[in-house]
């Protein structure tokens, strides 16, 4: 323990040490003397002890919120945190556009699509549209983004000449259907059809998304990243700065 | 000299004269054209009904077979009833098979074949019109005998959980918490389908499908509700998206009362044409005043991508438009609920005063509305103190100034959909701050001169200086140039424009001819 020294730390409430944690959640339970033991009881299995109750109060019918003020038995040791390093910045809007007015000198462009028969356009418009998704603006709102939406059930030939009319930099395609792994189909098709319309060097950023996607599949599919459920749009945003801009400070 | 901010009346009417200008070539534009969803819901309101096994609506086959066949333009109630005539089928519905079968053709009559199909449209369409009214009756008769909300605002609270039969639970439980509306979110994408799912729903994305079925289900439970609390509890959906007409029309058929309904979210949001939007809105707007449906028009929005400062006039802008298109269609002041929200970043010095000279120049420019108070959503993050802090502040603005309708603003914003403990931290703080400081608007009086005061003048005057560059051009152009919320939204592009046709010289649409009538 002591060789460890300081990499070993617990939480601190007002003293160094003390381990003091407070937590608020809600039981299924009316309100009463029991309910309050249940809650000191969930308290001690998280490893709070002491475990104080300070409010309890029934709301609706059959629950009860509690808030418990305790101290945590339990110890952090920094030197066996493990984090997973996203392997690209994430930017704000302002920034993105920052980079791409600075270093692009002209707008990025962009082009979306759901390929094949795939009808659902939630994923790509989630991350193109302005409305976004969970709080985030889509790509539409980025001011150095040129972004074409073309919507749903869109053929793969279709696909290569928007890209090309609109000067794509980056194509982002969404698949949510994947009976019989249609979306490993259409996708390979897709990625295939760039190679072969376009020379390498002159293809577009090639990223696909969707809730069933194995994110580690980008050289089978022959794509340049996926992205799976709960993707933002700042992250595919940050995303296509880090590929087309930063991580390509040498070419010029 | 009127009101706590002693705007110029004069300066007052020439923004309402300027939007008028503005909107009245829209208008004319929306009545020379109609769109697949508006006659769409003309066929709902003539009692067609169910989807085939696709679960691609009758209505939506109908329409497709009749455009196949002779275009959009005249309208589809004359060619279907001619048709139902030369067929001998007694059931549009069953008539709508037969089309999508291929088995019947449509055509465009004249003489004595056109008359009768008119008069038979009519008829079939007043019929639905009147299941409207009869719902309008039966709202009047519960708002009476359970009363409304003894408290302005009304409590306005959010269920989303994809599934019908979870939303009930906890839209009932939330009503008995203290909420007067309860407002189911839609499934994300929703508003960009072409057609209107069918039946109850059990999956939807981060929000439940609105269908005629689940607006019956959700409708029945909240007046069991309204029952045992002793106060009418309202529902709210949304008339938005490709299918605004038929959802305006579903909502009036199944007594919803109040629906989200703006006149630009779709073209600058969801990049649905210019022209469709125009057309579709009018046609819910006249369907939503027969219902009467309390419209929610969506100004926050603007606020969530544009500075809540620098571009405050916007939302006047925006309302003042929502207005006139509103009256146009029908609507009376009691049914706009215009929109604003409280979405000043909390780090600007006198945030709070800004908030209030905005919120108070929204309810004087319209005493007679109830406003829809939006809280912040813009400037939530995932420390959960400060958003409560934040919400406490917004339920302040929104009892000094009077607003009519308050959306409970959560402190898990952008972190959780909310919980059960959120929701009751959230209604314990409106009810702190209505309890503590209901009647201060009565004491609220901004100082002559002063920053209030001087805000709102100045919101006001940059919102006629926008209006009157807008009339410069026309209000299509200025979507074009992007104008709101910076999208540019030109008038030939957009989704949806392919369900759009101008009016051919014998076009008929027997629901907008009633809606018109005057009552």
């Amino acid at each position: 323990m002591s060789e460890r020294g300081k990499s070993v730390v617990r939480p601190y409430g007002d003293t160094t040490g003390d381990g003091m944690v407070q937590v608020s959640f809600t039981l299924p339970v009316p309100h009463d003397k029991r309910a309050e033991g249940a809650a000191v009881q969930l308290a001690n299995r998280m490893g709070m002890d002491p475990a104080m109750l300070v409010h309890a109060k029934p709301i609706g019918d059959g629950f009860t919120f509690f808030v418990v003020y305790g101290r945590v038995n339990h110890l952090v040791d920094l030197e066996k945190v493990q984090v997973v390093e996203r392997d690209f910045p994430l930017l704000s809007a302002k920034e993105v556009n920052a980079v791409v007015k600075q270093r692009m000198r002209r707008k990025l462009s962009v082009v979306g699509a759901c390929i094949g028969t795939d009808a659902h356009t939630v994923g790509i418009d989630a991350i193109l549209n302005v409305k976004g998704i969970a709080g985030e603006k889509g790509l539409e709102y980025y001011r150095e983004l040129r972004v074409s939406n073309l919507g749903a059930q869109v053929s793969v030939p279709e696909l290569v000449e928007a890209a090309r009319k609109e000067k794509a930099d980056a194509v982002l395609v969404s698949q949510v259907v994947t009976q019989r792994d249609a979306h490993l189909h259409n996708t390979r098709e897709m990625s295939a059809a760039f190679r072969e319309a376009m020379p390498a060097g002159k293809r577009p950023l090639l990223i696909v998304g969707g809730p069933r996607f194995d994110e580690t599949m980008t050289g089978e599919l022959g794509v340049d990243r996926i992205f799976g459920r709960g993707t933002t749009p700042g992250e595919v945003a940050s995303y296509l700065v880090h590929a087309l801009i930063t991580s390509r400070r040498a070419s010029s | 000299m009127t009101g706590k901010l002693g705007l110029d009346p004069v300066l007052v009417s020439r923004a309402r004269e300027l939007a008028r200008r503005a909107g009245q070539p829209v208008v004319d534009l929306a009545r020379s054209h109609t769109t697949v969803s508006v006659e769409r819901a003309v066929l709902r309101l003539a009692g067609v009904s169910g989807a085939d096994p696709d679960g691609i609506p009758w209505v939506n086959r109908l329409v497709d077979a009749v455009v196949a066949d002779v275009g959009l333009g005249h309208g589809v109630a004359v060619p279907v009833f001619d048709a139902l005539a030369r067929e001998g089928v007694s059931d549009v519905t069953l008539l709508a098979q037969k089309a999508a079968a291929g088995s019947v053709r449509f055509g465009v009559p004249s003489g004595k074949a056109a008359t009768a199909a008119r008069r038979a449209a009519r008829k079939a369409v007043a019929a639905g019109v009147r299941q409207i009214d009869r719902r309008r009756a039966e709202r009047d008769r519960l708002v009476k005998r359970h009363g409304d909300p003894k408290q302005r605002p009304w409590i306005y609270l959010i269920v989303a959980t994809g599934d019908i039969y979870e939303d009930i639970p906890q839209a009932q439980a939330a009503a008995r918490a203290g909420a007067d509306v309860i407002a189911v979110i839609r499934s994300t994408g929703q508003s960009l389908l072409d057609y209107v799912p069918e039946g109850a729903t059990r999956e939807g994305f981060a929000g439940t499908y609105a269908t005629q079925e689940n607006f019956r289900l959700m409708r029945a439970a909240l007046d069991e509700t309204s029952r045992e609390l002793g106060r009418y509890v309202r529902l709210t959906n949304y008339a938005s998206g490709l299918c605004m007409p038929e959802m305006a029309t579903l909502a009036g058929l199944e007594r919803l009362d109040m629906m989200l309904n703006d006149s630009m979210y779709g073209i600058l949001f969801r990049d649905i044409n210019p022209i469709r939007t125009f057309v579709d809105q009018r046609f819910s707007r006249q369907v939503h005043a027969r219902a009467g449906i309390i419209i929610n028009t969506g100004e926050d929005n603007y606020l969530t991508t544009a500075d809540a400062v620098d571009e405050a006039h916007t939302v006047t802008v925006s309302q003042l438009l929502n207005e006139f298109f509103a009256h146009e269609a029908g609507l009376s002041d009691g049914l706009l609920g215009l929109g604003h929200a409280f979405e000043i970043n909390p780090d600007v010095p006198e945030s709070f005063r800004l908030e209030l000279a905005h919120a108070l120049l929204a309810r004087e420019l319209f005493p007679d509305a109830p406003l829809k108070w939006m809280p912040p959503t813009k400037h939530m993050t995932g420390d959960v103190f400060r958003g409560n802090l934040l919400d406490g502040f917004f339920n302040l603005v929104g009892t000094m100034t009077g607003q009519g309708i308050l959306l409970v603003g959560m402190m898990t914003e952008a972190v959780v959909t909310p919980w059960l403990s959120d929701r009751d931290v959230a209604l314990q703080n409106v009810r702190y701050v209505l309890g503590a400081a209901g009647g201060l608007h009565e004491d609220f009086v901004p100082a002559p001169g002063g920053f209030i005061q001087q805000r709102a003048h100045r919101v006001l005057g940059e919102a006629v200086e926008l209006l009157e560059r807008i009339g410069e051009q026309s209000l299509l152009t200025a979507i074009a140039e992007g104008t709101f919320g910076i999208m540019k939204r030109p008038a030939d592009r957009g989704k949806g424009l392919d369900g759009v046709a101008r009016h051919e010289g014998d076009y008929f649409n027997p629901a907008t001819e009633i809606l018109e009538q005057p009552a």
